[in-house]
This record gives structure tokens, sequence and C-alpha cells, in this order.
């Protein structure tokens, strides 16, 4: 009895600090999994649930955001506006285990709980439980490379900022468009097999259809790891599974392996490593590959596009990473930070 | 280990195979393709050898540390060495150190977990000793095991998690030729005074006092075998990662066939161990594409047995 009154008491003094912004509540909104949730009209303070919504928030309205879920390393600030790049650590609110504790969000007193990326059925009751916990609006959003002009547009519309989401939508938009229109003239045949290197001997993968190879699927290039993996995302692969393999390209988020893969015996029979077909991914600001999966995948399509077929991808990748990096990041990156992210070369 | 040394995701017909290796014997090049002798020299053959070497460690370990504790239910992180060295690979991801790095780590982590514990034991006189040294390594083991938490907590969740959470589930999938030039030799330095101080050993399972009054120094006894264990089992996780249940059921599958004399128990365990670990990571490599991760197959196939076992053995093992 006692402990079910201190949980009531305790209830109640959350639902009177949340009550103010509860009241702002004034238009409703259906987001991506089809919840109405009650929006404010004026949404000002945003609060990323994790990583993927962190990112696309960035990009949309970052003035709207209270901070990072994991605040950018000191290369990846560079990248950015230094008030951005500046902004806190807030921790993971959803996903593998919250780092926050829900009564630090009521806080902050956001006008919103911002989560993009799943929205299968874990997802929703989370943010159903946030939601019934603090009275802050807990807003999920789909989040597949495919769909990130509609991501944004949504973002744009829930937050009032509907002109440059637009922007940002249309540029996907030409990407997606024009990376499948191009594919689509390629004929199977010549299509490269990838194999996605990561960990620091580059032997777990992310499967065929996982989050982590969206970029490689809608590129129409073979990942290696079929989807017979099952409902695995990143998989544990033995060397010898690659020598059989013998994929075109490999491509790896790890510097240790990147920086070992050239004079290993084992590696050295693969295919693609003899052929010079071995990429590190630029991972500054955030990986062009899927750390975290958001729009910073966009200019991998056309990175990739490139590598993959020179012929069918004519536009120069650092003309197109410096409109990217203006467009979404909102600074345009310095000759010697280009270089530096195309040099292959870890930094 | 020839089955093993077979069988793999490339196919290398046995015949092909054994041209090949009488052409090597005779230093003439073989028939093979590059790959499939890199395959074999460099993948097949250091993982056949290591699942042999951890294998054996582990289930010797676990052979001599239910005889010396006296306890059927000892298995070799008893006194806190797997979740020291699985923290201490985890700070080598955590820090992104170079793989050589995270092993050192790793084996560093496991030696220091079991000399806390012993000197903690050692502190703490005037009780049972036997039992202060297992309290003290299970409390370091979990104080270990909580930093482990904190890490994966901590961690990058797109690169460091995952590959923390692989190596915690155990592989020896990345296993090389550079990994045996010091997981062997541990192996050889632990298994060798246990060899020879079976007779000793056999003489604690009577219990401390008995074996004091027979004229044994057990203090140092129980220093040697647990540095012994130590070393291997530290050398084993940091080439293989966590691999549970071998240690705790291969030497009560040996006990089953052999009893519980130590000096027959040792070397059985040492070949169930090895044959053991050896046809499980052979099936972690071939079953799929991907590699199955070891922990999760030895517990699968281990956990029945060892409920078996429990359930039904009447043997009176430990009399």
């Amino acid at each position: 009895m006692r402990r079910r009154r201190l949980f009531g008491l305790g209830a109640g003094a959350l639902a009177a600090l949340a009550w103010p912004y509860r009241r702002a509540a004034a238009k409703t909104f259906t987001d991506s999994a089809g919840r109405k949730v009650d929006v404010p009209d004026n949404v000002r303070r945003v609060f990323p649930a994790g990583p993927p919504a962190s990112v696309t928030l960035y990009t949309v309205a970052p003035e709207k955001m209270l901070g990072w879920t994991r605040a950018p390393s000191k290369a990846a600030g560079t990248f950015l506006p230094q008030r951005y790049a500046n902004l806190p650590t807030l921790g993971r609110l959803t996903g593998r285990g919250n780092t926050v504790n829900l009564e630090n969000v009521v806080k902050l007193a956001p006008d919103l709980v911002l989560d993009i990326g799943n929205t299968t059925a874990t997802y929703v009751s989370l943010a159903e439980r946030v939601q019934r916990e603090t009275h802050i609006p807990d807003v999920l959003i789909g989040g597949r490379l495919a769909e990130t002009p509609q991501t944004l547009r949504t973002l744009g519309q829930l937050l009032g900022v509907s002109e440059r989401a637009e922007t940002l939508a249309r540029y996907a938009e030409t990407v997606l468009r024009e990376v499948t229109q191009r594919v689509a003239k390629i004929p199977a045949a010549r299509r490269p097999t990838i194999y996605i290197a990561r960990g620091p001997r580059g032997l777990e993968s992310a499967v065929a259809g996982s989050i982590g190879s969206e970029v490689v699927d809608l590129l129409g290039a073979r990942n290696v790891v079929g989807r017979e993996a099952g409902p695995h995302t990143i998989v544990d692969v033995s060397p010898e599974q690659i020598l059989a393999w013998q994929p075109d390209f490999v491509l790896t988020i790890d510097r240790r392996f990147h920086a070992a893969i050239r004079t290993d015996p084992v590696w050295r029979q693969v295919k693609a490593v003899p052929a010079g077909h071995v990429r590190f991914v630029p991972d500054l600001p955030f990986s062009w590959l899927d750390d975290p999966p958001a729009p910073n995948r966009l200019i991998g399509l056309s990175w990739l596009g490139k590598l993959l077929y020179p012929a069918a991808f004519p536009q120069d990748i650092r003309a197109e990473a410096q409109r990217f990096y203006a467009l979404f990041y909102q600074q345009e990156p310095t000759g010697a930070q280009l270089d530096g992210l195309l040099a292959d070369r870890p930094a | 280990m020839a089955v093993a040394i077979s069988v793999g995701p490339l196919r290398i017909a046995p015949a092909d195979l054994v041209r090949w290796l009488i052409a090597q014997t005779g230093g003439r090049p073989g028939p093979l393709a590059a790959p499939a002798e890199t395959a074999i020299l460099q993948i097949r053959l250091p993982r056949v050898l290591a699942a042999v070497a951890v294998g054996a460690a582990l289930s010797a370990s676990g052979a001599v540390y239910q005889s010396l504790f006296r306890n059927p239910l000892v298995s070799p992180d008893i006194l806190g060495v797997s979740s020291g060295a699985a923290f201490g690979a985890v700070v080598g991801i955590f820090l992104s150190l170079p793989v050589v790095g995270i092993e050192a780590m790793s084996f560093a982590g496991g030696l220091a977990a079991v000399l806390v514990a012993y000197a903690v034991a050692a502190a703490i006189r005037g009780r049972d000793t036997v039992l202060v040294l297992v309290l003290a390594g299970v409390v370091i083991g979990a104080l270990f095991g909580a930093g482990i938490g904190l890490l994966k907590y901590l961690a990058d969740p797109y690169n460091q998690l995952p590959a923390i959470t692989f190596w915690l589930l155990g592989s020896l999938a990345a296993v090389n030729l550079g990994d045996l030039a010091s997981l062997l030799p541990a192996v050889a330095i632990g298994v060798v005074p246990l060899a020879l101080l079976r007779w000793q050993i056999d003489v604690m399972t009577l219990g401390e006092e008995e074996a004091s009054a027979l004229g044994l120094d057990t203090r140092r006894l129980r220093i040697v075998v647990v540095a012994a264990a130590t070393l291997m089992t530290s050398a084993a996780v940091a080439a293989s990662g966590v691999i549970g249940w071998i240690g705790l059921v291969v030497p009560h599958l040996a006990r089953l066939v052999v009893g519980p004399a130590f000096a027959r128990l040792l070397p059985v365990s040492i070949l169930f161990g090895a044959g053991f670990l050896l046809v499980v990571d052979t099936l972690a490599r071939t079953i799929g594409n991907i590699e199955l991760p070891l922990g999760v197959l030895t517990a699968a196939l281990g956990t029945p047995v060892f409920l078996w076992l429990l359930a039904f053995s009447r043997r009176p093992a430990w009399s």
C-alpha cells in the first residue's frame, strides 16, 4: 500500500511538472505508426529519442534541438556550426535500453519527444510509455532510406519548418530517383558483389535488407551476406566464407581493419584487395553508410554509386559532397576537410 | 582433426587435398588454387588447433578446479578469470585498440582478476581458506561483470556495441597463426604442472586437513594449480572470447567414464574437451554462411547433458 501511495505521489508530481506543456496541445498529428498524438501548434523544443532522430532533426531544424543522443566527436564537430556541435549529450530514450532518466526529460520540458526509425510494436509501446509517464507527446516517424523525402516532409510539417524540409526532401528525391533510374539500366550481370566489413577484424557484417545495408541494397549491388541469415542485422562471418564469396568490393567502417587489410595474408586472397576495390567509408560528421541510419546516407548513395558504376554516375563527388554538406549540415566543408573525407585514408 | 580441416565453405575435393599434402611434404607446389591453400594454412589449420587448445585448456581447468574446490558445480571462471578477461577485451574494444591490444588487455584482465581475488583471500585469515577464496573470486568476477555492463552502456551503439556483443558470445572465426603463437605455449605451460602434480591433486580431493595431515603443502599446491588454470583460461578467453559450459560439463562427462580419480580424469577431460570444442566449432563454421556463436552452441548442447547428469547421475563422484 505504502509503495503504491508513493508511486501515486511520484506520478502526481510528474503530471504536475508536465502540466503547462500539456496545455499547449493544439493540433492532432498522425505519426508513421498511425498513432494520433496531440502536439503543440508551435514546437520549439524537441528531445530526440535516439541517434537517427537526432541527426534527422539536426538536418531539418537544428535550432529546435535540445541536444544530441551522443554529442559529435571533436573531429565530427568541425563539420558542424559550433553552436550546434556544442549542444549537450542527452542519452538514449528508446531502443537498446534507456540511458536517460524520464525525470530528466520532464525537467528539460520539451514540447515533443521525437523518435525516428523502426515503427514496430516494440517502438510503438515504448513511445506510448514515455508519453503516458511524462505527458509529453512522443511522435514516431519511419526512417527507411528509400522513404527519406517523406520522413523529412513529415518532420517539417510537425515542427512548422515545411519550407526547409521541402528543400531537403527535394534533394533526397532527386538523389533517390537518379539512383533508381541509373541502376535500373544496369544489367544484373554487371552489378558487383559487396562485403561490408565491420569490427576490428572486419569479420562482422550487415545482412542484406538490414538497415546497415540499405545504401548497398538501393544501389542494386549484391551484398554477399544474403538474407538467409534470418532476422539478424549484424552477423559474424568466417574468413574462409569471405574467400568463398570473393566479393568485388569491400567497404569498411573500421579504421583498424582498413589499415591492416592490405598486408593480411588471408585478405590478400580476396580479389577486391589486389584490385584496389577496398574503401573506407567516410564517417564525418556522420557515416555515409549507416551510423546512424538517417539522411547522412544520401551522400553515401552518390558516393557508392560512382564507385560501383563510374560510367552511370558522372557527377563530381567532391562538388556533390560540398552541396550536400552545405544543404543538410549548414556549413560548407573546407577543401582540406573534403580531401580528408575522400582520401580513403584513415584520418 | 583431418575431417575438420577438410570441410569448410570453400569446397576442396579430398583427393586434391591429399595430392596437395603429398606435394607439400615433397617440397613441390601443390595442385591447389591460392585461395584454397590460404584457407587451409591460414584459416582452417589455426582454427582447428585453436579449438583443440581452447577446449583442452577449459576442460583441464574445470577438472582441476572441481577437484581442488571439491565442488561439482565449479567451472574455470569461479575465481573471476573469464569476467576479468572479458572486461579487459571490452575495455580494448571501447578504446578502439588494435586487435593485438584487445587480446593483450583480455589476457591481462584474466590474470588481474584472479590475482585480486587471491590477494583478498590471503588477506582474510582465520576462516575456511577455500570458501573465502571462492567467495572472493565470485565477488571480483561480479564486479568485472558490472564493469562490462557499464562499458556496453557507454559504447557507441553502431560500431562498438556489436563488436562487444560478438566478442562476449565467443568465436574462433578470427583466430590466425599469430594467435596460436601465444595460445599454444600458454596452454602447454598450464597443462604440464597439472599433469606432474596429478597425484597430489588427487590427495587434495580428500579435503584440506586430510591432505595436510598426509604431509602435503596445500597452500603451495593451491597456488600452483590456480596459476596454471588461470594462465590457460586467460589465454583461451583472449583467443576465443567467452565460451561457456566446456569447463563445467566436460569434466563431468569424463568423470562418468573414468571416475573421480584426478590422475585419470585430467587426460580424459583434456581429450573430451578438445574433441567437443573441435566438433562444435566445425559445426559453427559449416552449418550456414554466417558463423554461429560458440557460446550459444556449447550451451545449447551442454545444457541438456548437464541437466541429465544432475538428475540421473548416481555415481558417487565426490566421495
